[in-house]
């Protein structure tokens, strides 16, 4: 069963890409792998204001992850329990077949080593109690860790406040 | 064995209390230290590329002595007795030839600034010259000619502001993490956020109301700001009343500034402007308007940044909840902040006049705990007020950081000595005689950090790993030195670990103190003075001076009359203004393996109908000329910035070749620069270059 969402909450990410550094820290990766990614779209014009808006992409961990299908090798693994998808390098051989069938282009190419890297959910400090290196160092702490049931109150408590707010306000 | 050490970082200049997870010896991890309320985990990019700095290998790895000429990249490795005999033999033949004044340092300052004040107040030097000054050395005035206390000891209340404004204070992207959050949380409760720029910056793409200003017309907004709150009575009152003097003379110096005439000069619609300051009147005393970060653009920067001051004053808005406050000290709470070297008795107070001149009568105002270091290049051509012939540059680079990088390579030919105290390989540590390397914030204990603010508390960056390479802490480095010169009686300690001890002593705290933690509070309440009886201004009026004794004693007029600055004259000139990203520190981290792979150069953000007149298409090369340099760039063409304007990040455009990641890497703004300042607040005037931008053939 896939147990965790990493959700993002745009509406407060500034784009700063504390996520994507802390992401590579924590993995050790040279240039070039990128596990984590904030794709800005934008500015353009809103009425007469600017937006940007951000897309934060780590893996989704798929319920049904094509990339484990496509892993001749069986390294790409989904553990049992909690559905973290992760690679195993012992067993990876650096075919990319997983790489061309995740729709998200999750899994990123490690030029060094020749094999396969990305978002494991940072499976080791979940193991600890403690949530994933982007959702620890988010800046405006936009990105919440969780079990998906739990996400989905964030915004739909937002926009019940929201709106009852703008029902006190006169203007 | 694994090993959790809270300490400071330091990848940029915030000093971000942190929590450094070590496995191995190595770091594993990097988080904003738990226990600080609003950090709680939360690190900018820069921050968590804290390990990438450690790690690289193309930082410097040992002394090094220059063994070709200037800039040619010859040098041998040297050892640390060696480097250091070397400097001081060189240093000793120019202090006895040109006196202790002719050593000049340069520096961005630190936790161990009292060190270096004290090595050269001990050669017998007045010249001690931060980056402060040419980041912020006219909101330091503007704020003493106001309130009689420095920019730094005043803070923001931006968890309880209702409305935050930002003059080009791009906080979103030149991140200071505590104050992101909280000004994030805020909008999340209903805050609001103005933001005025000539660029839509992340910052802009947030914000509830942007105005694109023309640039340099900030100061007509607020003045006709100023006179729509003077017409409608929208100030609080009883605040003036009691703390504020020469309301008269402001009010009637801007009772000619109305918003109509405001319009023309700023592009902003006369009736925004007037609907923008009742919305402000209304949510007053709870609004900020920013004092600024950077306050260095204009020549008539103070003027500004007095203007953004008044508007808080207007409001009401000094030393109340969710508005601007003096910062207190361990005093408040009966405690004792940890001494520094420079309170030693007997250390020489050397009196010869500092070679900028700050306080003298040419250039009276600038706080000279700073001085103004862009007045460095022509001190020394000109020898004048007297020779300069030593120059340390301490984790400060001279070449990038100060306009006109041509004249301060000339300069540096004018020098019998030039050494860097620095991580990185800098331009200007390229350009030295000697390096002497610096351990990383990760490799080294650092003198405490007085946090003053509504709760006082004290910090320790505390040493988290050995030196991977052959450096050492700054003020074991300045130590070595002033004991090769007989100068030891000054640096009474051999590790820092004796220097910090000897710091706490007056504290009551131990450095075992820390561990826990990394800081100890004062206090745990918020201390606000009593706006009835108890706001402690420092001026001599002890009230808050519109029209300034500071400025005026010095021959200086509180209230010049506006100036409208100058556009671009031909389709291709632009006004060139500068800034940053979230992913870099001033000229620091272009280097960096994680931060250069997400921002590896500069381009030249210019307005897309400009850029059409020209023949310029998004992602074209072109050249950006000023009577000081010129490069090539790609363009970034945009609707997004002002026509008047082109905009380019800075610190890129690096000349070190052992930075090879960052070498020759977009184009130098410093370099683009002319070297102008504002004569009496002392910042100097980075956006008064004009540039021509033309297509490559």
């Amino acid at each position: 069963m896939s147990q965790y969402m990493l959700f993002h909450d745009q509406k407060n990410c500034i784009g700063c890409e504390a996520c994507v550094v802390a992401c590579k820290t924590r993995q050790k990766l040279p240039q070039g792998p990128l596990p984590t990614l904030v794709v800005a779209v934008g500015p353009r014009w809103t009425g007469d204001q600017p937006r940007t808006v951000f897309t934060f992409m780590p893996c989704f961990h798929c319920e049904v992850p094509w990339c484990v299908a496509a892993c001749p090798t069986g390294a790409m693994q989904k553990r049992s329990g909690d559905g973290v998808v992760s690679v195993d390098p012992e067993l990876c051989v650096g075919c990319k077949t997983c790489m061309a069938a995740c729709p998200w282009g999750a899994p990123q190419w490690n030029p060094v080593t020749g094999k396969v890297v990305k978002c494991d959910l940072c499976k080791d400090r979940i193991d600890a109690g403690l949530k994933p290196t982007c959702a620890t160092v988010c800046v405006t702490q936009c990105i919440h860790f969780g079990p998906p049931e739990e996400m989905s109150e964030i915004r739909r408590e937002r926009y019940a406040r929201t709106k009852a707010e703008g029902q006190f306000d006169p203007e | 064995m694994d090993k959790e050490v809270y300490t400071q970082c330091f990848m940029c200049s915030i000093r971000c209390p942190i929590k450094v997870t070590v496995e191995n010896g190595e770091v594993s991890f990097i988080e904003g230290n738990p226990h600080v309320s609003g950090m709680e985990g939360s690190l900018c990019p820069k921050g968590a590329a804290g390990k990438a700095l450690v790690d690289d290998s193309q930082r410097v790895q040992g002394p090094m002595i220059r063994t070709g000429p200037r800039g040619s990249g010859q040098w041998r490795r040297a050892s640390w007795e060696e480097a250091l005999d070397y400097v001081a033999h060189r240093l000793k033949t120019i202090t006895d030839q040109y006196g202790g004044k002719s050593v000049a340092l340069t520096e961005r300052a630190q936790l161990s600034t009292h060190v270096s004040k004290t090595f050269l107040r001990a050669l017998g030097s007045p010249n001690y010259l931060s980056h402060d000054a040419l980041c912020k050395g006219s909101m330091n005035t503007a704020c003493r000619s106001l309130f009689g206390y420095t920019d730094g000891q005043i803070g923001m209340d931006y968890s309880n502001t209702r409305h935050l404004v930002l003059y080009g204070r791009n906080i979103f992207e030149s991140i200071q993490v505590k104050p992101v959050r909280q000004i994030v949380e805020a909008m999340n409760r209903g805050a609001k956020l103005t933001y005025i720029d000539p660029r839509v910056t992340v910052t802009a793409s947030k914000a509830h109301r942007y105005w694109m200003i023309r640039p340099g017309t900030d100061l007509a907004l607020n003045y006709a700001l100023m006179h729509v709150i003077f017409e409608e009575r929208l100030f609080d009152a009883n605040f003036l009343e009691r703390w504020v003097t020469g309301l008269n003379e402001l009010r009637s110096f801007v009772s000619s500034y109305t918003p109509e005439w405001a319009a023309e000069e700023t592009g902003i619609p006369a009736e925004e402007i007037v609907r923008f300051a009742r919305e402000l009147g209304r949510d007053k005393p709870r609004v900020i308007f920013h004092m600024g970060y950077r306050g260095a653009h204009q020549v008539n920067e103070i003027h500004l940044r007095r203007s953004i001051l008044l508007l808080n004053v207007l409001m009401g808005s000094v030393e109340t909840p969710g508005g601007i406050f003096i910062k207190k000290g361990p005093g408040v709470a009966g405690g004792k902040p940890a001494r520094k070297l420079t309170e030693q008795e007997g250390l020489p107070k050397p009196e010869a006049p500092r070679l900028d001149k700050v306080g003298t009568p040419e250039f009276p105002l600038p706080d000279p705990n700073h001085g103004a270091p862009q007045m460095l290049p022509r001190a020394v051509l000109n020898q004048e007020p007297y020779p300069v012939k030593a120059l340390f540059a301490f984790r400060f680079d001279p070449l990038m950081s100060m306009p006109d990088t041509n004249e301060t390579k000339q300069a540096l030919e004018e020098l019998d000595l030039v050494v860097s105290i620095d991580i990185q390989h800098s331009d200007i540590a390229w350009y030295s005689d000697v390096v002497l390397p610096e351990s990383t914030y990760l490799e080294r204990m650092d003198s405490p950090q007085q946090a003053n603010s509504l709760k006082p508390q004290i910090f320790l960056r505390q040493q988290t790993l050995s030196p991977r390479y052959d450096t050492l802490p700054g003020p074991i480095i300045l130590r070595e030195l002033a004991r090769r010169l007989g100068l030891e009686q000054y640096f009474p300690y051999s590790s820092m670990e004796e220097l910090v001890r000897w710091q706490l002593e007056p504290t009551g705290f131990t450095l075992e103190d820390f561990r826990a933690k990394g800081f100890l509070a004062y206090t745990d309440k918020q201390h606000f003075w009593d706006r009835e009886s108890g706001l402690a201004f420092k001026t001599p009026s002890g009230k808050i001076e519109c029209v300034s004794s500071l400025l005026e004693d010095a021959g200086f007029s509180s209230f010049p009359p506006y100036e409208s600055p100058e556009s671009g004259e031909s389709p291709e000139r632009f006004r060139m203004v500068v800034g940053r990203c979230a992913q870099h520190t001033h000229v620091s981290t272009q280097n960096n393996p994680y931060l250069n792979e997400l921002v590896p150069e500069n381009t030249l953000w210019i307005n897309q109908r400009a850029a059409g007149e020209l023949g310029i298409k998004d992602g074209d090369l072109v050249r950006i000329s000023s009577d000081q340099h010129s490069g090539s760039i790609r363009a970034k063409v945009t609707e997004f910035i002002h026509p008047e304007c082109v905009f380019l990040l800075h610190g890129f455009g690096h000349e070190s070749q052992l930075a090879e990641r960052s070498f020759n890497k977009g184009v130098s703004d410093a370099a683009l620069m002319k070297n102008v300042s504002d004569p009496v607040g002392g910042s100097p005037g980075l956006h008064e270059t004009f540039v021509t931008v033309r297509p490559l053939p």
